[in-house]
């Protein structure tokens, strides 16, 4: 899950990291009240979770209470990206004499958090990770002892000069207990700004969540905007459902991450375009199914549905339940395919075939006939 | 042989009690994998299908002798059944559970590894050497016993290719769902290694997804240390970048993870990678047969 800057910034202060004063406004006038209360001059920046925003005009600096109203009602009237602002943070302007990048993150590969720092900061830091990757320094924490204050001011020295290095060890091992305290899964300061010969600030913030860590956090939860995924995919999450919608025409439900992707593959294999990623997940109950077939129904793309189900700790006779009553409920506007293998496929398959409706058994086969239908319903 | 389980290994069922574990822990039994007990705190006395329910792993094994647990437990309560697998001194932790937070899960797999001990998943549907054990979730008939060993990091996929396999008439030693998170227990390399030294093994099949750089790393591994033939697949050729695809491991970021960048790997070290799960079966017999 991904924040707002602004969102990101109040949690780095929570945690002891200075931030320049400022807020989020809403409209042209609060910007300009909360530029009265922080001292002018302000930047004013959009917040949206796309990059690119100051390219596309989403980063003004105001001077006067009345540059402040007219940039932030600006900022507020344009689309970045396909997103409308809502939102802008009104925050003082700082002199930056040098910019530094720091964060923290989850290295996969390496199983451990790792610390990463540059005193080249301010530019994108993976586009520097692969032009310039000596600029780059990275420190693994150990997973069991936690971060060790020696190794990491060592470490710091590499990229800090030693008046900064107490303040940058202190914001690293912040940034580490941010990390750990909310399941974080990037916690990133670029450019991590010094002000004056003592200071250094983040001037800005970008923090993203382990979506499997959600649950331990209502607090987390409750910053979650918009967005980040659409109508479709909260619906989705809601009913327990992993969805992503594509740009094609076939909609797919399946069980298992893997063999949804590898069904996907597949249409596009065989020349047509998948509509979607949906995943059922195991132990599927019948709703499940009514409920993704009334999320995939809504695309008016849609020219046919697969659905593909290899029974494991999905039970095929669930399944076939769930398709049962959909058919009830819902109208469905386009052929359904289905193929339906694994556990409890006699009673599913007895089920679909008291109802009249047919089942494929191999994958290849449901996949060539869906897209016949698709092309059929041109 | 074949790896890490057979007709002889002792299972525990942590969360016996529960929808899940209750319905596996049967469905392991009816395949013949010697289920000896479960576990579930505050339970213990009670019997499910027969076998005795106990309050602590470490009661467990001392109790009945048990070298394999598999974890049943709910995300919130997976880490700490892992950890607890650990101090019993059991050998094979097996963990089922999916949504483990990844920071608990990088804690965890260097506990669970400094005691020496293998773990398989989380977010895993287990593993099985066909006719001789089945621990996890997988329908046991699809599968053969035979000559190949399959790893995957996914569940429904992974079945999709078994039952290929044993469709055309190649069998399975071992199949092994490591699972689809970012951060698991066991890898590629640790099985093949595995597979390499099995002498019922002839060739090993390689299920891959998007995301990571772990199937670049295997392709190096094979390249350099794997004399028997290797098969792969890949999915998510389609998926959108910046987008989890179900698996919290399934993510195409900042260019990294690519399913095209994990095919030429493969394809560079030697290793066919199928189009499709149905041509797997072809592609393994051609290399065996050469």
């Amino acid at each position: 899950m991904k924040i707002h800057e602004y969102q990101a910034r109040d949690l780095l202060a929570a945690y002891g990291v200075p931030v320049p004063p400022g807020r989020v406004a809403r409209s042209g006038d609060e910007a300009a009240g909360i530029a009265d209360e922080v001292g002018l001059p302000v930047v004013i920046k959009a917040q949206v979770l796309v990059g690119g925003r100051g390219k596309a005009g989403g980063v003004k600096l105001a001077r006067t209470t009345e540059e402040v109203r007219e940039a932030a009602d600006r900022i507020l009237s344009l689309t970045i990206k396909d997103i409308p602002v809502e939102a802008v943070l009104v925050a003082k302007a700082v002199d930056i004499r040098k910019e530094y990048y720091l964060s923290v993150t989850v290295d996969r590969a390496n199983k451990r958090a790792v610390c990463i720092v540059s005193a080249s900061g301010g530019v994108d830091i993976e586009e520097l990770a692969v032009k310039e990757p000596e600029k780059i320094l990275k420190h693994y924490i150990d997973p069991l002892r936690g971060p060790d204050e020696k190794d990491l001011r060592e470490f710091l020295s590499a990229a800090f000069p030693k008046n900064l290095l107490d303040r940058a060890l202190a914001a690293l091992l912040n940034l580490y207990r941010l990390l750990v305290d909310k399941d974080c899964s990037l916690v990133e300061i670029n450019p991590y700004a010094q002000i004056d010969e003592n200071t250094l600030i983040a001037a800005d913030a970008k923090i993203n969540f382990d979506d499997n860590g959600l649950p331990k956090h209502a607090e987390v939860q409750a910053m979650r905007t918009e967005e980040e995924y659409s109508r479709e995919e909260i619906e989705a999450k809601e009913a327990g459902l992993s969805f992503v919608s594509l740009e094609g025409d076939i909609g797919c439900i399946v069980n298992g991450a893997g063999l949804a992707m590898a069904t996907m593959d597949l249409i596009k294999l065989f020349g047509g375009q998948p509509a979607n990623f949906l995943d059922v997940g195991g132990s599927s109950s019948p709703q499940k199914v009514l409920t993704a077939l009334q999320i995939l129904t809504r695309n008016q793309n849609l020219k046919a549905i697969l659905i593909n189900i290899f029974g494991g700790i999905t039970r095929c006779d669930d399944i076939a339940r769930g398709i049962l009553i959909a058919r009830d409920q819902i109208d469905l506007p386009v052929p359904l395919v289905i193929r339906l293998i694994g556990t409890n496929e006699k009673e599913g398959r007895a089920l679909l075939e008291q109802a009249g409706l047919e089942a494929a058994s191999e994958m290849t086969a449901a996949v060539k006939k869906v897209i016949e239908k698709a092309k059929a319903g041109v | 042989m074949g790896i890490l389980i057979d007709g002889n290994t002792k299972v525990l069922v942590q969360g016996i009690t529960g929808r899940d574990g209750s319905f596996h822990a049967a469905s392991m039994l009816e395949y013949g994998t010697k289920v000896v007990g479960g576990v579930t705190p505050g339970k213990g006395g009670q019997e499910v299908h027969g076998r005795p329910v106990f309050n602590t792993m470490a009661e467990a094994v001392e109790a009945t002798g048990a070298d394999c647990s598999v974890i049943f437990v709910p995300a919130r309560f997976a880490t700490a059944a892992m950890r607890e697998a650990a101090d019993s001194g059991i050998g094979l932790i097996v963990c089922i559970t999916e949504g483990v937070p990844v920071l608990e899960m990088l804690a965890t797999y260097h506990y669970i590894r400094e005691k020496g001990i293998r773990l398989i998943g989380p977010n895993c549907p287990g593993l099985i050497s066909p006719g001789k054990s089945k621990v996890g979730i997988m329908p046991g008939h699809i599968h053969k016993q035979g000559g190949i060993g399959v790893i995957s990091r996914s569940g429904t996929l992974t079945y999709e290719v078994v039952y290929n396999l044993t469709l055309k008439g190649l069998g399975q030693s071992t199949c092994v769902g490591i699972g689809g998170d970012p951060v698991i227990g066991t890898g590629y390399i640790d099985l093949l290694e595995l597979f390499e030294a099995d002498p019922d093994t002839r060739g090993v099949v390689i299920i891959g997804e998007i995301g990571g750089e772990d199937e670049e790393q295997a392709a190096e591994y094979v390249k350099a240390s794997v004399s028997k033939p290797v098969v792969a697949f890949v999915s998510g050729r389609t998926a959108p970048p910046g987008k989890r695809m179900g698996h919290a491991g399934a993510i195409i970021s900042g260019g990294k993870g690519t399913a095209e960048a994990k095919v030429k790997a493969f394809k560079e070290a030697g290793v066919p990678v199928a189009d499709r799960p149905d041509q797997i079966p072809e592609l393994m017999k051609e290399k065996l047969g050469s």
